[in-house]
């Protein structure tokens, strides 16, 4: 017995984590800089186990770091920088203030500058980390890419991030490896894998942005430092590993160059290098000239049994991918004016088509309008005056639908004018018991190679009609039939008002004794019956915990049912009005 | 002249006296007189070409490089002599004897500057103090990537142990379509929920639309918004682990063994009694298990015989019957009921001649004595008269209060009632037949008595409180054991034939079996029942009992109990009966077994008695 008191929260998970206003007055930051720091560190709260006792007793809501976090930021370099650089604003102030000029000038030239090439290599030690995380930098870098440069952000931010995107386009190109693409109603989503990590991107429609008043782009512009600074390593050393020359230079002895006239037209510049770029219409220098890619071609093991069966699966797969990668090679795109042209380009030159645009719509088109080995011109207008005979005019949405089913679909369901199918979202994969629409159990049924699913079932749709329609004679026939029953009835009913006379009047009722019916007993039903009774009883013996993440579980798989049968009914009254509406419109 | 303007195409360039290296960028170096661009020959000579350049060539003394042009070109004779000339005519000058000026220097041309000097000094104290620094080479961004994870070390892993990567942003399904399946548009009613929602309890953040062709497709308005709080997340959300529980639930539902092993025990409703028009509060069976007794708010008794479901007897005796009670001796036929304020023994003879006259006996046996017992005043002994007892009603037995249950004991000649009042000792009697007696056993209040109830072979009396059980000892007249419930308000309870064990059913739909040899906490709460549990019982010879219920149904459960006492009970509910409809929120009101069989019979609101086999 004894010893001395122990006082309470001086062990276990109190001194474990630190409150931000005592982290930040620790590391004697401001909260901006407190804030820029944890940005940059990718630093960010906990939320401890049990919160009252971390917080020593109170309830007042807080956010926690770690403490191990906090000091490892005590050691940042960076804290320095942000110091030197609070300083230079003291400094600069004053130079203001006393107008003297030249040290206004001399301060500039000096402004402190940091790097943050180590936070990087900290935050992402291997290659793979840093490409797991890359779809934030994405997103952000292809949204700031976007702006327009008044006021909202430094102009060699967006440049920068303009640069960057264009550059990951151009390796997603030579790669092949973009997988699926997402016309939403957000933006355009792109989904890549790179590395065997799957990387997903939303690029916004292209238009101007109506800035919200309530966004603080400073933290945006911390973020988008960080993603531009990562973005530049990501992307040189994957145009490493595909041995292309970074920055990225377009190829000179390729065949698709953008001819030497139309350079006339500009100003010979970095700039212009940049949008020749940009418009995805050329490829890219390699260090060693490559002779034609190989064939990646897996090794045979000898393995048994289910072994055996995965790796056919993957052969198989990896066979369908490599047949995807080549999905529009040898076709050749031309692209009207009022479409996508970044998008389209960038997903034709992934699968290997040829694309194509007006000369004045950007530069870097390869060819004109009246090419007639164009095979498909991509249109999104009604209708078009002057058509050539030898091209599909298609719109947009099929080369995405394209990409997403891994085969060239139908091109008649997207010819101009003509109601598109609904757009799937490629990310969903159904699991079984979900709702599954069926637009997408008809992509399945081409990709599995029955063709003329399509075709079949609409003449199917339309035997079914016919068939209806005779239906409908016969219940006219019916009707018939029906009135004779009608007739029987009424006999029937005067029967019993014959008995019922015979009743008040007092005569004894015939007794008659009609054979019973035997009664069958569905045995596997009554076993069933039986199993789900035991069941009950049993979840009836369950301890309470237990009952609760029973009841949970089984709650949350009723609702998944109920939602997909909910999608199912909705989709089936749908059909059968605009089923009613043809037929209406047909008579 | 003329002649090198005849050799020389005229290359003439027009950017006038620059500096060339403002051309250092560009493949050409200025225009012509035509406007056309002069290109940079191409020259690839380095050290070692030019080296071998001046040992081969004879005429590379005479070679000069063209800046402007950027050519190299091969002066001619008369060049070089011109060359030549006019290196003579520098070299050899005159010299005059006489100066210009003869004055002499100034004294501040061979003294060093003294403004300089302050201006070089401030500028060195500048550079001490680091407020001057040598100007920046621009980093112009290009060359400013390299192989990062060229040499990838696991060191730094070790300080990522913590870590919690944030999740991804989920992936959008065809919800978010710009041309979605007409499934997933919203209703009208979806819609106006939608707007009705708050932002935070939205299923999904925005509407789903469709438009029928890209072009129509407008800039999505929370983008940057999305951005932004994506943004917030990362670094302002608390994160944690959260360990997903990965059960299959059928993996949850206990082992039990199945109800056919335990067979035994009703399952089909096969008959119904019916004929009283209040519910029916209390059913009772006699011993032999002939005859069904029932009380009811109609106000009457009825007797029933249980085979077929034939109504034998009626007797009116004028109030709500809330309780009955059928002697367990099997040598007499006498039924206890309650109601209001009186307890009325009744002998319905419907038995032998023999067991109705020792039960004649039996009531009769304190008349010869003829000393009504005095020792309590409030309690009221009487014997019926004219129609009453015509009807078969022997005795009344009034009391000061309102009685809610008669409970006999075993041997018949002891019965106990309960008058519920939170504010006296005078709760439970307990009545004596032979003897006509009547006696309080406690003196103090313990609480509302519920029920109360006759250990089968030992001298203990179970009362039940609110919340708690007493067992009291009846022969050192103390209290042996105090259960706790766990439960709000104990509605009744039922007494293992063993004695052993006990169940108490409760208004906050709970049933609490206790093993008295266990401890005084319930062994097990069963919380089968969606309402209140109005009725417990025990089955007599088999290991049954049921509870029955506000929610219409009685569940019957198996409960073997063992001998030895290191094995618990086994409890396993093997059917749920119903049958019972409910009538003003109230279900089945009253539970008994029959007395040798494995049948059960249910008394509901419903004015009907129900027989489940």
């Amino acid at each position: 017995m004894g010893g001395l008191q122990k006082k309470k929260f001086e062990r276990g998970s109190a001194t474990n984590y630190i409150t931000r206003n005592r982290a930040r007055k620790k590391l004697q930051l401001s909260l901006p800089d407190f804030r820029r720091l944890c940005i940059l560190k990718g630093i960010y709260p906990h939320e401890p186990k049990h919160k009252k006792k971390v917080n020593k007793g109170s309830t007042a809501p807080r956010t926690f770091y770690l403490l191990k976090d906090i000091r490892f930021l005590l050691h940042e370099p960076i804290v320095g920088k942000f110091r030197e650089y609070k300083i230079f604003v003291r400094k600069l102030k004053k130079a203001y203030g006393k107008t003297e000029w030249s040290a206004v000038e001399r301060l500039r030239e000096n402004k402190p500058t940091y790097k943050l090439d180590h936070i990087i290599k900290e935050r992402y030690p291997t290659f793979i980390d840093a490409l797991r995380d890359i779809d934030d930098a994405l997103c952000m870098c292809f949204l700031f890419s976007t702006f327009a440069r008044t006021g909202k952000c430094h102009v060699q931010t967006i440049q920068l991030c303009k640069r960057l995107t264009v550059e990951w386009m151009n390796y997603v190109i030579t790669s092949r490896s973009l997988r699926k693409v997402f016309l939403s109603i957000k933006g355009i989503y792109y989904q890549a894998e790179v590395m065997g990590q799957l990387i997903t991107w939303v690029v916004p429609y292209q238009f101007s942005h109506d800035h919200p008043v309530d966004v603080d782009y400073r933290v945006m512009a911390t973020f988008t430092e960080l993603y531009t600074t990562l973005l530049g390593f990501v992307n040189f050393r994957l145009y490493n590993s595909l041995n292309l020359v970074y920055p990225p230079k377009l190829d000179s002895n390729a065949e698709s160059e953008p001819k030497e006239e139309s350079e006339d037209d500009y100003a010979m510049n970095s700039e212009s290098y940049l949008e020749k770029l940009s418009a995805l219409s050329a490829s890219l220098a390699r260090v060693v000239s490559s002779a034609e890619e190989e064939e990646a071609q897996l090794d045979h093991f000898p393995t048994e049994g289910e072994d055996m069966e995965k790796m056919e699966a993957r052969e198989k797969e990896l066979k369908q991918q490599e047949a995807q990668k080549k999905l529009f090679e040898g076709l050749k795109f031309y692209l009207n004016r009022e479409v996508p042209r970044e998008s389209l380009a960038f997903i034709i030159r992934c699968f290997g088509g040829q694309v194509s645009w007006d000369k004045s719509v950007c530069i870097g088109s390869t060819y004109e309008m009246t090419d007639e080995t164009i095979t498909h011109h991509i249109i999104d207008r009604p209708s078009v005056d002057k058509q050539y005979i030898n091209r599909y005019y298609i719109q947009p949405q099929w080369v995405y639908d394209c990409v997403n089913a891994k085969v060239l679909l139908p091109v008649e369901d997207y010819f101009l004018g003509v109601t598109l199918p609904p757009h799937l979202s490629p990310f969903v994969e159904e699991k079984e018991g979900d709702y599954v629409p069926p637009e997408k159990l008809k992509i399945m049924a081409l990709q599995r190679g029955e063709k003329t699913g399509n075709e079949q079932e609409e003449e199917e749709e339309e035997e079914e009609e016919e068939e209806e329609e005779e239906e409908q004679e016969e219940e006219e026939e019916d009707d018939n039939g029906d009135e004779e029953d009608d007739e029987e009835e009424v006999a029937e009913e005067k029967n019993l008002k014959k008995m019922e006379e015979q009743r008040s009047q007092g005569k004894s009722l015939q007794v008659k004794v009609t054979p019973g019916k035997l009664k069958v007993e569905n045995k596997a039903r009554l076993e069933q019956e039986e199993k789900a009774e035991e069941k009950r009883l049993a979840i009836m013996m369950m301890k309470k915990k237990e009952k609760y993440l029973y009841d949970k579980i089984m709650f949350g798989k009723k609702r998944k049912v109920r939602e997909a049968n909910k999608l199912a009914a909705k989709r089936k009254a749908h059909d059968d009005a605009e089923k009613a509406k043809k037929k209406k419109a047909r008579k | 002249m003329e002649d090198i303007a005849l050799s020389f195409p005229d290359i003439r360039n027009t950017v006038g006296n620059i500096p060339v290296e403002w051309y250092k960028d560009f493949p050409h170096i200025g225009y012509n007189l035509d406007g056309k661009k002069i290109y940079k020959p191409i020259r690839n000579k380095d050290e070692l070409d030019d080296f071998l350049d001046k040992m081969e060539n004879p005429e590379y003394w005479r070679t000069v490089h063209d800046k402007q042009t950027g050519s190299d070109i091969v002066l001619s004779d008369d060049q070089v002599e011109l060359v030549n000339r006019l290196e003579r005519g520098l070299k050899i000058s005159d010299v005059m004897i006489h100066p210009i000026t003869n004055r002499p220097a100034d004294k501040r041309s061979f003294i060093p500057s003294l403004t300089e000097k302050e201006k070089v000094s401030k500028l060195v104290h500048a550079i001490k103090m680091g407020w001057l620094k040598p100007r920046r080479v621009e980093d112009d961004g290009r060359g400013r990537y390299y192989d990062l994870w060229a040499s990838e070390d696991s060191s730094i892993l070790a300080r990522h142990r913590m870590h919690l990567p944030a999740p991804k942003i989920p992936l959008p399904g065809h919800h978010e379509s710009y041309n979605p399946p007409p499934e997933y548009l919203f209703t009208d009613e979806e819609r106006a929920l939608w707007e009705q929602q708050d932002p935070g309890d939205r299923k999904l953040p925005f509407v789903p639309r469709k438009y029928s062709s890209l072009r129509q497709v407008p800039a999505f308005s929370h983008f940057i918004h999305e951005r932004f709080e994506r943004c917030l997340d990362l670094y302002l959300c608390p994160r944690q682990r959260k360990m997903r529980v990965n059960v299959n639930p059928e993996d949850l539902i206990p082992q039990l063994p199945k109800p056919k092993d335990l067979q035994p025990f009703p399952t089909t409703q096969s008959l119904v009694y019916r004929g009283h028009s209040g519910l029916v509060r209390s059913i009772s069976v006699s011993p032999s298990g002939q005859w069904l007794a029932s009380g009811s708010d109609d106000g009457s008794v009825r007797f029933w015989e249980v085979c077929s479901s034939r109504c034998m007897k009626m007797v009116q005796v004028g109030g709500a019957v809330k309780s009955v009670a059928w002697n367990p001796n099997p040598s007499v036929c006498l039924l206890a009921v309650a109601l209001d304020s009186v307890v009325l023994i009744l002998s319905p003879s419907l038995a032998d001649k023999q067991v109705i006259l020792s039960s004649e006996r039996l009531l009769s046996a304190q008349q010869e004595g003829e000393e009504p017992a005095e020792g309590n005043g409030s309690v009221v002994w009487s014997e019926a008269e004219g129609e009453e007892l015509n009807q078969g009603v022997r005795l009344k037995i009034q009391h000061p209060k309102a009685v809610h249950q008669v409970v006999w004991h075993a041997k018949g000649d002891y019965l106990a009632s309960v008058m519920p009042d939170n504010t006296s000792h005078l709760q439970v009697y307990i009545h004596q037949l032979s003897r006509r007696r009547s006696q309080n056993p406690f003196s103090r209040n313990k609480g509302l008595v519920q029920c109360v109830s006759f250990h089968p072979i030992r001298p203990y009396f179970f009362v039940a409180t609110q919340r708690s059980i007493r067992i009291y000892n009846l022969v050192k007249q103390e209290m042996t054991k105090k259960l706790q419930a766990n439960s709000k308000w104990i509605s009744s309870m039922a007494v293992h034939p063993g004695g052993d064990h006990v169940i108490c059913g409760s208004y906050d739909c709970k049933l609490s079996w206790f093993d008295l040899d266990l401890s005084t906490k319930p062994y097990k709460m069963l919380r089968h029942h969606k309402k209140a549990v109005r009725g417990v019982a025990y089955h007599r010879l088999y290991p049954l009992f049921a509870s029955a219920s506000d929610d219409g149904s009685v569940i019957v459960c198996h409960g073997t109990v063992y001998n030895d006492l290191l094995q618990n009970p086994l409890i396993v509910p093997v059917k749920v009966l119903r049958g019972h409809v409910m009538t003003h929120d109230l279900g089945v009101l009253d539970v008994t077994f029959h007395p040798t069989q494995p049948w059960v019979f249910s008394s509901g609101a419903d004015a009907t008695i129900r027989l489940f086999t």
